[in-house]
């Protein structure tokens, strides 16, 4: 119990990660499934850099780095096209978005 | 002991910041939340020895993300409550586990089967930052220069896609300019 072991990292991982697709399943608001993708990264972050810790090995951390960059690049084209279909229909739900056509 | 005290701790934190942010149905909320709740998972890097992947948690989520989020804010009617999907809860809480579940197994797969050793094991005497510079730009450069690559790309598009009649300001134009740009408007969306 006192001594924290990689089971405990991969645990709250699997904790935060069900928390984020809880958060995308019911979520309608884009901007809300946007800050649950964000809590799905996140948590594989966090198993990441402990994999690393307990293993002596630097891979994960470097994964963990471009998941970060992966992640700022996601939010910065996300957010443009979430402007602009804002700027178009007033609304940013889900349910709207149901046709391809633009 | 005290590794333990700090872990339970902010599990416990990250753990309520991240709940909020899911459940919450305030905009704000839910971003503040999810700021604190990137901050906390900070601490989990520094536990865990990965001191530059912790300041680089800081400096890029909570700092330029969550900026971002906020500027983005600024273009929706955050004020409204948010409208949610009515669903069968029990039926997505149990998928939502189930998922999570199955994404540490195969993580974990590989580490119980078999012994594995360090692919780029830690060089002693080194700090973490020293180490990461040494790994990044030998074995990882090709990836470190597509990301960077990336991140261009991501920036010109957002650029691109957010700065559409950027120009445009409307405390500067007058009433008539105005109503005639609306109905312009509202001439593309019918289309």
């Amino acid at each position: 119990m006192m001594e924290i072991g990689l089971n405990h990292y991969l645990i709250l991982s699997t904790i935060l990660f069900s928390i984020g697709l809880i958060g995308v399943m019911r979520r309608k608001n884009l901007l809300m499934l946007f800050f649950a993708t964000e809590i799905l990264l996140n948590s594989v972050n966090i198993s990441f850099a402990a994999i690393s810790h307990y293993y002596g090995d630097l891979t994960g951390q470097m994964f963990a780095f471009f998941v970060i960059a992966i992640a700022a690049s996601e939010v910065a084209v996300g957010l443009g096209l979430l402007i602009v279909w804002h700027k178009r229909h007033n609304e940013i739900d889900l349910d709207l978005m149901s046709t391809m056509k633009g | 002991m005290f590794e333990a005290i700090a872990f339970y701790l902010f599990a416990f934190l990250t753990i309520v910041m991240f709940y909020i942010t899911v459940t919450t149905s305030q905009a704000l909320y839910a971003l503040s939340a999810l700021a604190a709740g990137m901050i906390f998972i900070s601490a989990f890097f520094f536990i865990l020895g990965a001191d530059f992947l912790g300041a680089v948690q800081i400096v890029v989520y909570s700092g330029a993300v969550m900026a971002l989020y906020a500027f983005g804010m600024m273009f929706f009617d955050t004020t409204r409550d948010v409208k949610e999907k009515k669903g069968n809860k029990y039926l997505i809480t149990g998928l939502a586990t189930l998922a999570a579940i199955l994404v540490v197994v195969i993580v974990s797969a590989p580490l119980i089967g078999e012994n594995i050793s360090a692919y780029y094991p830690m060089t002693e005497g080194a700090g973490n930052t020293q180490e990461i510079g040494m790994v990044l730009f030998t074995k990882y450069l090709v990836p470190f220069e597509l990301a960077a690559v990336m991140l261009l790309v991501a920036m010109i598009s957002g650029i691109v896609l957010a700065g559409k009649k950027m120009d445009l300001s409307l405390t500067l134009m007058s009433d008539r300019e105005i109503i005639e740009m609306r109905e312009e408007k509202n001439k593309k969306v019918l289309l």
